[in-house]
């Protein structure tokens, strides 16, 4: 199978094409092999002994053994570990609701923030941004999210200030933006300075010196979610002359 | 599934952004997004785009008992759903305040203008009308469902053909489309809704509001106005005080954006009509992957490329200053004609001229031949470097004429140059004529001034 797997890295596979065992994957009685172990990603997934694709997008491979579909959604789904802006929906008791742009709202205790004490609370109010981390994302349970890290620093996050504007890009221009030495962000930085906070759900917030230069980065933002590279840079090439 | 809220920083900014006559995705105030209207195969089906708004109209018909009181006139029914593949916050199945107030609103804007001809829908009078059903499904929501549901209604309506009907004597026939030729619905006038939303009180207007702007509105003024600046309709929602003037100022606005779509809608019906006449296969899928259907403009990138004019004053700041411009650029020395330029004649003229200045202006006189002479200097350098105009710039002789390689440039300007260029060089031309025309003039004030 991992062969077979290697051969399509690269190539746009479908939900229902499936990886079928061969037959030198089997493992000989005799011999003291160790089996290959094949690390599953999004999109794929493994049923009885075959491993099917469930999204559709760009099969990639990582040494040494781990696949994933690489595809262009936009819903969002939680996972443990990940940094978003969420909204604060509810204030209620000891917990806020934040819509994190995924099925279901997440909960954020306001203990859950640097230096906050039982006295001492968060001044958070219902609409405000945060940039906060799931730890808890499972399925058919209400994730968590903590807006400091395991040693209780805020190293980054909690409530956003004011001003800036937040839109929302597809899930895949974010990876591509968060990917280190990322092309579209150094782009971006030779044009406008601005303060740019990138959400893995999909969502940015954006916040320069004029209201025209971020609308600006907004929209040149969005309308990178469907371009090419050579688009990107010759769309980047005409607003750098301008 | 709730709406994504929306958070405060967005709120602000968005009004902030009106304030500066700013809109999200870079329209001027009273620009529409771009329109689009695509045709089903059948007859009656429409889309319409409306930016990234999305709505389907389907008309039917069937063959009913009239209500009582007029018992001979045909039924018009309006549905509009709200799937919650529009949005997520729309829920399947219930009447929602929202969809409660768009179907009456449509209904407000097509039956009551009375746009469409009842009395035609007649077969028996008291016994069979035709009802027409207008269904409108939002396929996608991005603010301004109204103004996109009515257009949709109304172009369905207008592309829509109901079956022949034939009667001899108690019978009654309803012909398929392959026995006779199915029949379109008479229509006076097209009533067209559109949308203005008011901030700040009314301070602020804005033309078709997307989603996020319609959030933070805080009044919605729908007028339906057909192209004879008719209003069919006019709702005022959202409960903020309007001036006279400004419902005034809406009705213009609105009577020029109802003429353009209507002349949009006229177009994409003729496109449909001629495809259909062709034969070819037409319809949503077909015309999808040629562009076919009209459009208001091409679909492009919408990202706003304003600060051109702090990059041109920056240019301007940065720029080196421009060579000083005397007011006699193409000043025919004294007794040198220009031949084979294009250029005036000027042999003889000049010096007749030359004599009346001097007799006008005896005190320019001096000065005046002082010029002559640099001017023969120059020639004698033109005539070193084989012909070639040279350009002085001694900014502290303020009489020196500075000559412009404005000939030369006419001399090189060859047949291989592009086409555009050509004009320009053309009108350059002809400016240089005009100005050599006008270099007398000029000179005559120049004298005055030095005088």
């Amino acid at each position: 199978m991992f062969p077979a797997l290697k051969q399509r890295v690269g190539d746009v596979l479908l939900p229902g094409d499936e990886f079928s065992p061969e037959a030198d994957d089997s493992i000989s009685l005799t011999e003291q092999v160790k089996p290959e172990k094949v690390v599953c990603g999004p999109g794929l997934r493994r049923s009885g002994a075959r491993l099917v694709v469930c999204k559709s997008g760009v099969l990639r491979h990582k040494q040494p053994n781990m696949f994933w579909m690489e595809s262009q959604q936009r819903r969002y789904v939680p996972a443990k570990g990940e940094t978003i802006i969420g909204i604060v929906t509810v204030k209620s008791g000891d917990v806020f609701k934040v819509d994190c742009g995924g099925s279901e709202q997440a909960s954020l205790s306001y203990l859950a923030f640097e230096g906050a004490t039982k006295r001492n609370r968060p001044n958070v109010q219902v609409g405000d941004l945060v940039f906060a981390q799931f730890i808890i994302a499972n399925k058919d349970m209400e994730p968590e999210l903590v807006c400091m890290d395991s040693s209780g620093r805020a190293n980054g996050m909690g409530v956003f200030g004011g001003g800036g504007l937040l839109f929302s890009v597809s899930l895949g221009l974010v990876r591509r933006l968060l990917s280190p030495h990322s092309e579209v962000l150094s782009d971006l930085q030779q044009l406008f300075p601005c303060e740019l906070v990138v959400g893995m759900n999909g969502r940015l917030w954006v916040k320069s010196s004029r209201v025209q230069q971020t609308l600006v980065i907004a929209n040149l933002l969005q309308s990178c979610d469907t371009m090419t590279t050579q688009q990107r840079r010759e769309l980047f090439r005409r607003l750098s002359i301008n | 599934m709730k709406d994504t809220p929306l958070a405060n920083c967005e709120r602000d900014f968005l009004l902030t952004a009106i304030e500066e006559k700013k809109r999200l995705d870079g329209r001027q105030t009273y620009d529409y997004r771009n329109i689009k209207i695509t045709f089903g195969t059948d007859y009656g089906c429409c889309f319409v785009d409306l930016g990234k708004t999305r709505v389907m109209a389907q008309v039917s018909c069937e063959l009913v008992a009239p209500k009582e009181s007029r018992p001979n006139e045909g039924i018009m029914f309006f549905n509009i759903e709200l799937s919650p593949m529009a949005s997520p916050a729309f829920e399947q199945g219930r009447q929602s305040e929202l969809s409660v107030k768009l179907n009456r609103q449509l209904e407000r804007c097509l039956r009551n203008s009375k746009c469409i001809d009842t009395e035609s829908l007649c077969v028996v009078s008291g016994e069979k009308v035709w009802q027409i059903r207008v269904d409108v499904h939002m396929l996608n929501h991005d603010g301004n469902l109204m103004d996109a549901a009515s257009i949709a209604a109304i172009t369905a309506l207008c592309h829509f053909r109901r079956p022949d009907v034939g009667i001899q004597g108690d019978e009654v026939t309803v012909y398929s489309p392959e026995e006779r030729d199915p029949i379109p619905l008479s229509i006076y006038h097209m009533p067209i809704s559109v949308s203005f939303s008011f901030f700040q009180q009314g301070t602020y207007l804005l033309v078709d509001p997307c989603e996020r702007e319609e959030r933070v509105m805080d009044g919605l003024l729908m007028i339906a106005m057909n192209k004879h600046r008719e209003i069919c309709s006019i709702q005022s929602s959202g409960g903020i005080m309007l001036l006279k003037d400004q419902v005034m100022r809406c009705s213009k606005i609105a009577s020029v954006k109802v003429s353009e779509i209507t002349e949009l809608i006229s177009k994409a019906l003729d496109n449909d009509k001629k495809a259909r006449k062709a034969g070819g296969r037409c319809g949503f899928a077909e015309s999808m992957p040629q562009e076919r259907i009209t459009a208001l403009k091409m679909d492009e990138t919408p990202v706003e490329m304003t600060n051109v004019a702090d990059a041109a004053n920056d240019i301007v700041e940065k720029a080196e200053a421009p060579p000083q411009t005397v007011p006699s650029p193409v000043v025919p020395i004294p007794g040198v004609g220009q031949v084979g330029q294009g250029l005036q004649n000027t042999w003889g003229l000049e010096e007749e001229e030359d004599e009346e200045e001097e007799d006008e202006n005896d005190s320019g006189a001096e000065q005046e031949e002082k010029v002559t002479k640099m001017e023969e200097e120059q020639q004698e350098k033109k005539e070193s470097r084989g012909g070639d105009v040279v350009e002085i710039s001694d900014s502290e002789e303020e009489e020196v004429v500075i000559l412009h390689p404005e000939t030369d440039k006419a001399s090189k300007w060859g047949p291989e140059l592009e086409l555009g260029e050509r004009q320009c060089s053309q009108t350059q031309q002809r400016q240089s004529m005009a100005e050599g025309k006008e270099t007398q003039e000029e000179m005559e004030e120049a004298t005055k001034r030095r005088a």
